[in-house]
């Protein structure tokens, strides 16, 4: 019995936990990118560097809040910060809509033409993020940084494993639910949802009806900003801020989205968990968990390892392509890319 | 910095003015100038080249070596080799002081140093490959080879009763080479190793790959990767899970700035660092201050100052400037018998071989070279007390 629960304690600490939270970072980040496309239709490559660049602005608001003595007591201050980084980074999306994206919109250019113009507005937020932050790493994590440590875990079961719980991990979480929550309530219930997912459906027939197209693109990059920040901050306060992995988590993002369904919101959280969890999972090693759970005759000597850890990505790249060809609509029937 | 760097350039250019009629000699200092160690390198060939200063006008007939300087970039062996071409064809150097990383320094001795027959000196290069190459004897480092440190490791964990260790190493030529120089003494010391897995630097989160080392089941962990890099991230995330909370460290782990990052979780931590607490070390610091280097202390800075040193010495043994002659004379001034010299009595070791006597150079990082043309090198075991590397002993 004991051994089950030293099993168990062991698959949620290496397993489950960083799985759940990593798994809400991905959600989240995927909403941002089904939304755009299920509304403005267009994959939008720029997502990774839009959650560094709204990332960097909560970066540098909390520092200029820790430098004047702000802070948020047990939580972290990077929260404080949020809403005027989620409000700088919808200003700046906005900006370059009007730049770039408005331009397409106008004359009519296939979706393929926006994928491109989004390449392009990557690599520029790319070079504005390194101009103003720098490539390296930024730690704006304050406050008690445990609920649980494995080692008061230990102490307090008896068990082997201990159990650790970063107060970063169950933020994510809460934070990844009450916005889901918003936003669904938003898309669902207020007139301004509706309208944004009328004009999702049909665009005619949307713009027959009164819908302002304006508002429509206003209030998506808005929510997109407000998407983007919220993720990056949370990957970045349970890992670290640099702009080059905020980049690369565009692969499993868009996987994530792919999977559940792109332009479908559900599919997009689902999708973040698939990949999260495949990742995690099919990198582990399985090793001690079995030896805890079979006789001891029976215990592995290999690690019982499926993919080095070095593969993790190709995870991401394996699902995106086995989706692709077996069902491209997705696990939620969304539109086909 | 700048004023450093414009002072020492009208300096250079008044030396080759003054000596321009056949008494300058052309030694190579390439480096990387540019790319991931380029905070380290301009220390490093200032060190070099303090030694050159010290020997000004001192060397054969009144010779003064004056240093040329060639970017290796550490990274891309292409532009490395084509840099070190210039120097030996354009600027025909008797000798190069480098290269700095271990897989440009090979490219630059195998494509171009060898078949020139040119003596390179690198203060670097720690990867055991080198020990190996086809050199015909040109290629010497003053760094130790990290089969060294391997060793040195594996006998640390053995007085320490350690049997059973996890590994993990950056994914380049320096942690692939000590990882596999560490299990291998550490095996043939009877201990065990659970798991040897590369890591890569600059991710964001290294939870699987912790997840993966735990599970191999040892409670040491072996960290041989950058204290600024993965290295650090990987610690931070095992101390977070409660995977691993007793660590050892190679010399690209050792740094304050990773006791500040953890804290007092890291107390305890053992690991190795090159280098020796000899009067050779000291001295080096009082020459270096009074030459006005902008730092005494940097990494490699001694073992840069002794490649240039070395070659100078074997210059003058050889009454020559032919570089053939300069290889056949290198391990003469670095080993016994002879004098002992250290940093700063250049002058001293010069007259000594004018004279037709024979000196044993120590130099700042106690130099004792192989019969492959490689420091013997010590090491310092530290342990992690009271927030700060203490030295245990020199081995």
């Amino acid at each position: 019995m004991i051994d089950f629960l030293n099993a168990l304690v062991l698959f949620a600490n290496f397993v489950l936990i960083p799985g759940l939270a990593y798994g809400s970072q991905l959600a989240l980040g995927a909403l941002g990118i089904t939304l755009l496309y299920g509304i403005l239709r267009f994959g939008n490559f720029a997502h990774g560097d839009t959650m560094a660049f709204g990332t960097m602005t909560v970066v540098l608001i909390t520092w200029y809040f820790q430098s004047i003595g702000i802070s948020f007591g047990p939580l972290p201050t990077a929260l404080l910060a949020l809403p005027f980084g989620i409000a700088i980074t919808a200003v700046f999306l906005v900006v370059w809509d009007k730049l770039v994206y408005k331009h397409y919109r106008e004359v009519k250019a296939p979706p393929i033409r926006m994928v491109m113009a989004s390449v392009g507005v990557m690599f520029a937020m790319n070079g504005i993020v390194r101009f103003i932050i720098g490539p390296n790493d930024q730690n704006f994590m304050d406050g008690e940084r445990f609920i649980l440590k494995a080692r008061a875990f230990k102490n307090a079961t008896g068990l082997n494993e201990g159990l650790a719980i970063k107060s970063s991990q169950l933020l994510t979480v809460v934070i990844a639910i009450v916005l889901v929550s918003a936003l669904f309530w938003f898309l669902n219930k207020t007139r301004t949802g509706k309208s944004m997912r009328a004009f999702s459906d049909n665009e005619d027939l949307a713009l027959l009806s009164g819908i302002s197209p304006q508002r429509v693109v206003l209030v998506t990059w808005i929510l997109v900003g407000a998407l983007a920040t919220v993720a990056g901050v949370l990957y970045g306060l349970d890992k670290s801020f640099k702009p080059f992995t905020y980049f690369q988590l565009l692969l499993p993002m868009f996987a994530a989205a792919i999977v559940g369904g792109v332009g479908h919101p559900v599919g997009a959280i689902l999708g973040g968990f698939v990949v999260a969890f495949s990742e995690v999972m099919v990198t582990y090693a399985y090793k001690k968990f079995l030896t805890y759970l079979v006789p001891a005759d029976y215990a592995p000597d290999g690690l019982m390892q499926l993919l080095s850890t070095d593969y993790k990505f190709a995870v991401s790249f394996i699902i995106l392509v086995v989706v692709l060809l077996v069902r491209p609509t997705g696990l939620l029937r969304g539109k086909v890319i | 910095m700048k004023k450093l760097l414009l002072a020492s350039t009208i300096l250079a250019g008044l030396t080759g003015a003054a000596f321009a009629d056949g008494h300058e000699v052309k030694m190579g200092v390439i480096l990387g100038f540019t790319g991931p160690i380029e905070s380290l390198t301009p220390d490093m060939a200032a060190a070099a080249e303090l030694a050159m200063k010290e020997t000004a006008g001192k060397v054969l007939d009144g010779k003064t070596v004056v240093a040329v300087r060639a970017d290796s970039t550490c990274t891309d062996a292409a532009a490395a080799t084509a840099a070190a071409e210039r120097l030996i064809t354009a600027e025909g150097v008797v000798g190069i002081m480098g290269a700095d990383c271990s897989g440009v320094t090979t490219a630059i001795a195998n494509n171009v140093g060898v078949p020139n027959g040119v003596t390179m000196v690198s203060p670097s290069a720690t990867s055991p490959a080198l020990t190996t190459i086809e050199d015909k004897g040109f290629f010497f480092r003053t760094a130790p080879s990290d089969a060294r440190q391997g060793q040195v490791l594996a006998d640390v964990l053995k007085d320490k009763g350690i049997t059973k260790v996890a590994v993990t190493y950056t994914n380049n030529d320096y942690g692939k080479g000590l990882a596999e120089a560490f299990g291998a003494a550490f095996k043939a010391n009877g201990g065990e190793i659970a798991i040897s897995a590369a890591h890569e630097d600059g991710k964001a989160d290294y939870s699987a790959e912790v997840g993966a080392l735990s599970a191999a089941g040892a409670e040491h962990l072996a960290v041989f990767g950058y204290v600024d890099q993965g290295g650090k991230g990987i610690i931070q995330t095992s101390l977070d899970t409660g995977a691993f909370d007793k660590f050892i460290l190679a010399d690209g782990m050792i740094g304050e700035s990773l006791i500040k990052a953890i804290g007092k979780d890291l107390e305890g931590t053992i690991g190795t660092l090159p280098g020796s607490e000899s009067a050779g070390a000291a001295k080096f610091k009082e020459v270096a201050t009074a030459g006005g280097l902008a730092k005494n202390d940097g990494p490699f800075m001694p073992e840069s100052y002794d490649a240039a040193a070395l070659m100078i010495l074997a210059m003058q043994a050889a009454k020559s400037t032919d570089r053939a002659a300069i290889q056949s004379k290198m391990m003469d001034v670095a080993n016994a018998p002879g004098e002992k010299i250290l940093p700063g009595e250049l002058a001293k070791a010069l007259e000594i071989l004018k004279s037709g006597g024979q000196v044993d150079y120590e130099g700042a990082s106690n130099v004792t070279m192989t019969e492959v043309g490689e420091a013997a090198g010590s090491y310092k075991e530290l342990v992690v007390k009271d927030g700060k590397f203490a030295t245990v002993k020199v081995r």
